[in-house]
């Protein structure tokens, strides 16, 4: 349908938004072999010992391990949850399911600020202590929105006959949920999944108001933003991040492009 | 019968209208949400007559072993791995860094006695009544601080930790809010604070984010304008307030940011954004250790400051690993390591002839020898309150500096 | 077989036939499973209970933890705090909404917060269509994956990284002014300008446009398009009357992202932002953060839940829900 020329067009817009998109991310990998403790441009000299401090520095390996702690849960929470009211808004219908699904769009659609101050205020109210528990809790709400999100669109078309052969064919629920229905949103899972663990691991607003005084990466970043002598260890710790997820994105990528449906999520 | 519908839309409607109503009984009945009893009073009056409620709590009696962890709020540069380093390997307490940029941040950090999260704070003298009234602070026993004893005796048992001889906690070091240029810019010191107040540096000033700024404002007026007649800057009258908030709002279009983190002071003056400002001895030392052309002064007018205290929190869960910590911090050489780096005054007598061996000249650089003249230039940052000195209740409190800052200067 | 289909309501399966003609068992002929096939007999007779099991843990989530939440803070709006301890006190009052509405500083904070919002949206639509375009009607399989790994990888660099390293790049002698300075365009200063802010802004949620666009763009069946140009549209109007309209949804999806998002930062305000970057997350966050005045953080929070419930009102009629 395209004219040679707007192919021409759309490769070139297509290759601004990439060089828009990675020069940040270039910079900041760049940065991390800074050898100056403040950083300004252009860049004095280079070193790899940015890398080695990371490494060694307790700080960093705990509010990672954090991190990844925190992630698990609030995506092992959100799946079962988040799934869980994905098939019954999608095979159910009952008063209340519009109400359900504005309800469930809640926590991506305020700002996390808003959150982040509420969660605050009720752990505060109710006397929950802050710490891990209430940092999993606040992560968990949006995560179970971006599953929602992945394994309804992904049972919307999903037909229902496959479900209802099943069941004729003499299938119990549960083996039909077990050997129909679960492999055919697989990929909207695992894609949900690891859309939820990212966000869980980089949000840092709700975050802020509802951890304790341990800290997750997110929250060791800002600190070390703060003190401004350490950056380029922050550069360091973000380029490794982003070596290790290229592989979950790869798979991601895949997956939502194989049949499935892209869910878009929140960082903050 | 019900049809499946109303069935399912009833007991979502039962269930939210069951929480709502739960939730709301909750709020008419039980006590306030941050646990403590107000201070009474016509909020935001004097603090004659208000009673610290946590001053009967029992203190404690012996230092036990450490528990493992200790969890700090301080202010950026106080935690410098150089001495949390060996007290970790010494005394096994992890030591957790909850940083924050200004005094308000602490008090609101430490509410609820610090939510039974954090065991202490380097709070500065503004922050420290206002946590003590809150009930947030935890009596201290000053015996189990043997280093207390070789402290300046100002600061030993100074009104802003120690009420009634119930100490909050211990002393720490003090500074001077300096101001800071680009010796490139500047070959001689500035002589005056007039000079960020210049619109010949239109855009290249900075200050910091902090309603307590208007302090160094009506400092600076104090000697500028004598007509106002301002003796302490943070008891201010209606005209004189006003005064400094107007100067403060003319100098608004000569600056590009107001800092609230250390880090964008640093930055900005490493990256030619500001070539003048007023800052804190951290943000110089972090641009000297970086070989940057920066220089500070307290010019002729004086300066604001800050005294910080060690306070221990309410509900500290680490106490054993805080008191070891207190004593740790107290001792001389420690007390001159952080001095020397970060560019304070320390509170021990005995840390000068540690500062001199760590940096040449700093003992007297940094007035750790005769600090009381040098402490009667600097007016310590305290909470403005509505009752001035004099006892007429005509100054403006706290909460109107924060309004004006908003609304007016920012 | 589709006539006992209706909208999902199950038929009970109760040993007869079934038009097919395949024999259906019973809960009680495979009975020899014991309890558990007695509980899976149940709840595939009762629907309701099936529905009720599956919605009640994370309803109660939802219900019990994060409106519940929402309704403490609403709350809080109308009580007050002591200034000098600002310890809450349960004072009901509309003070905290009164100051707001009748600050003049309060209503151009407002007012440039939904400014910059819909700027952002705008903006980020603007840039996503054709690129998301690209994505799903011309690029071949394998660099349509590629891409999409390009789109999803930056949202694994730290969020603050990225913004930090756009401070590197507009200050004063930074990279920006260094690359203009080598292709002899001259110096500009973004640093610390709300212009900064909005292309931080447009930078950090570009990708959370681009992927419900490309959805809903992946979705158009290459019939329709085919039909449109068959009845004599040429490119440039199949766009504009066949392919926008059905991607709309997917902007509208794309847009709730980048408005919410942009309507409650206050970090990217904090560390890019200059004097005028005050935003309603910044008025937030210092009544919260610093001030400790959560009465009228609370109060300030409830302009962007107003705001964000009429955008999401908006939203469903545009069909973004099915889109995102």
């Amino acid at each position: 349908m395209e004219s040679k020329l707007m192919r021409a067009v759309l490769r070139v817009w297509v290759a601004l938004v990439l060089a828009f998109l990675f020069v940040p991310i270039a910079l900041i990998v760049l940065y991390a072999f800074n050898r100056s403790n403040i950083e300004s441009w252009p860049i004095s000299g280079f070193s790899l010992h940015w890398f080695a401090i990371a490494w060694d520095d307790p700080q960093v390996r705990s509010a990672f391990l954090l991190s990844v702690r925190v992630g698990l849960f609030a995506t092992a929470l959100a799946l079962l949850l988040g799934s869980a009211v994905a098939y019954a808004l999608q095979q159910f219908r009952f008063f209340g399911r519009e109400a359900i699904s504005l309800l469930l769009v809640l926590p991506l659609a305020l700002p996390g600020i808003i959150t982040g101050i509420a969660l605050n205020s009720f752990f505060s109210f109710t006397g929950i202590q802050f710490g891990t528990l209430t940092v999993v809790i606040g992560h968990t709400t949006f995560c179970i929105v971006v599953v929602y999100n992945n394994v309804i669109a992904r049972l919307r078309r999903t037909p229902g006959s496959l479900a209802e052969a099943s069941m004729d064919l003499g299938a119990r629920g549960w083996q039909t949920l077990r050997h129909v229905t679960l492999p055919l949103t697989a990929t909207a899972l695992v894609s949900g999944a690891l859309l939820a663990f990212a966000l869980s691991f980089d949000e840092v607003i709700v975050t802020v108001f509802t951890a304790g005084a341990q800290n997750t990466l997110p929250l060791w970043i800002f600190g070390a933003i703060r003190l401004g002598q350490q950056l380029p260890e922050v550069n360091a710790v973000v380029t490794i991040v982003i070596l290790l997820t290229i592989i979950p994105v790869v798979i991601a990528a895949r997956m939502a492009g194989t049949g499935g449906v892209t869910r878009s999520g929140r960082n903050v | 019968m019900m049809t499946t519908r109303q069935r399912s839309g009833l007991r979502s409607a039962i269930a939210f209208g069951v929480a709502a109503l739960s939730l709301i009984t909750a709020a008419c009945s039980s006590s306030g949400g941050s646990g403590s009893q107000s201070a009474g009073g016509n909020g935001g009056g004097s603090t004659s007559g208000q009673t610290v409620p946590t001053a009967n709590l029992p203190v404690l009696q012996k230092v036990g072993k450490g528990e493992g962890q200790l969890n700090l709020i301080a202010w950026e540069g106080y935690l410098d791995p150089k001495w949390v380093k060996p007290f970790q390997q010494q005394t096994g307490c992890t030591v957790n860094a909850k940083y924050a940029g200004s005094s308000d941040e602490m008090v609101s950090l430490m509410k609820d006695g610090g939510g039974g999260q954090y065991d202490m704070v380097s709070s500065s003298g503004d922050a420290d009544l206002r946590i003590l009234y809150a009930g947030d602070a935890h009596p201290v026993n000053i015996n189990l601080i043997p280093s207390w004893k070789d402290f300046f005796p100002a600061f030993q048992s100074p009104p802003f930790n120690t009420i009634n001889g119930v100490h909050y906690g211990v002393s720490l070091q003090w500074g001077p809010n300096v101001l800071m240029y680009n010796t490139k810019d500047f070959t001689t010191a500035p002589s005056s604070w007039n000079i960020i107040y210049d619109p010949k540096y239109k855009g290249q000033v900075t200050v910091p984010d902090n309603p307590i700024q208007i302090a160094d404002a009506a400092l600076y007026l104090k000697t500028a304008k004598p007509s106002l007649g301002i003796t302490d800057p943070y008891e201010l009258t209606q005209t004189q307030f006003q005064a400094a908030v107007s100067l403060l709002a003319s100098q608004r279009p000569l600056i590009e940011k107001y800092w609230t983190l250390a880090s964008q002071e640093i930055f900005d003056f490493k990256n030619g954004n500001a070539v003048v400002g007023a800052g804190w001895p951290y943000q110089v030392s972090a641009l000297k250790a970086d070989k940057f052309t920066i220089g500070s002064v307290v010019p002729s007018e004086g300066a604001t400051g800050w005294a910080d205290t060690w306070m221990l929190a309410a509900k500290a869960p680490h106490p054993n690993c805080a008191y070891l910590w207190m004593q740790y911090i107290s001792t001389p050489k420690v007390q001159a390591e952080q001095a020397v780096t970060y560019g304070e005054t320390p509170d021990n007598k005995l840390a000068c002839s540690y500062m001199d061996q760590m940096q040449a000249g700093s003992c007297a650089e940094f007035h750790a020898n005769a600090p009381a003249s040098y402490l009667n230039s600097i007016s310590l940052w305290k909470t403005p309150i509505a009752t001035c000195d004099n006892g007429k209740p005509e100054c403006m409190p706290y909460s109107d500096w924060v309004n004006a800052w908003n609304t007016q200067v920012k | 077989m589709h006539a006992l289909l209706r909208l999902g309501k199950r038929v009970e399966h109760t040993g007869q036939v079934t038009p097919s003609g395949a024999e259906v068992r019973t809960a009680e002929q495979a009975g020899s499973d014991g309890w558990w096939a007695r509980v899976s007999a149940v709840l595939w007779r009762r629907p309701w209970a099936r529905a009720t099991l599956l919605l009640t843990p994370p309803l109660a989530w939802f219900v019990l933890i994060y409106l519940a939440a929402l309704v403490v803070l609403l709350i809080t709006a109308f009580w007050q705090i002591n200034p000098f301890t600002t310890n809450i006190e349960r004072v009901w009052s509309l003070d905290n909404l009164k100051t707001i509405f009748t600050t003049p500083a309060y209503l151009t904070i407002i007012a440039r917060t939904v400014g910059m919002a819909a700027a952002v949206t705008v903006v980020d639509a603007i840039v996503a269509f054709p690129f998301a375009y690209f994505m799903a009607r011309v690029a071949a399989p394998r660099t349509r994956t590629i891409l999409f790994v390009a789109i999803l990888l930056p949202l694994w660099a730290s969020y603050l990284a990225k913004v930090y390293s756009w401070l590197l790049i507009f200050t004063h002698g930074g990279f920006l002014d260094w690359s203009l300075g080598r292709l002899g365009l001259g110096q500009v200063h973004l640093i610390y300008t709300n212009w900064a802010v909005f292309t931080v802004f447009c930078y950090l949620w570009l990708p959370y446009m681009i992927i419900p666009v490309y959805a809903a763009l992946e979705r158009v069946p290459a019939s329709q398009i085919e039909a449109s140009q068959d009845l004599g549209a040429r490119t440039w109007r199949t766009l504009r009357l066949v392919l926008f309209p059905l991607a709309l949804p997917g902007i509208a999806a794309g847009a709730i992202f980048t408005f919410s998002l942009t309507l409650g930062d206050y970090i990217t305000p904090l560390l890019v932002g200059g004097t005028s970057a005050n935003f309603m997350g910044n008025v937030i966050y210092s009544n919260i953060g610093i001030a400790n005045n959560v009465p009228f953080a609370a109060a300030m929070a409830l302009i962007p839940i107003a705001i964000m419930t009429v955008y999401l009102l908006g939203a469903r009629a545009l069909g973004a829900f099915e889109a995102m």
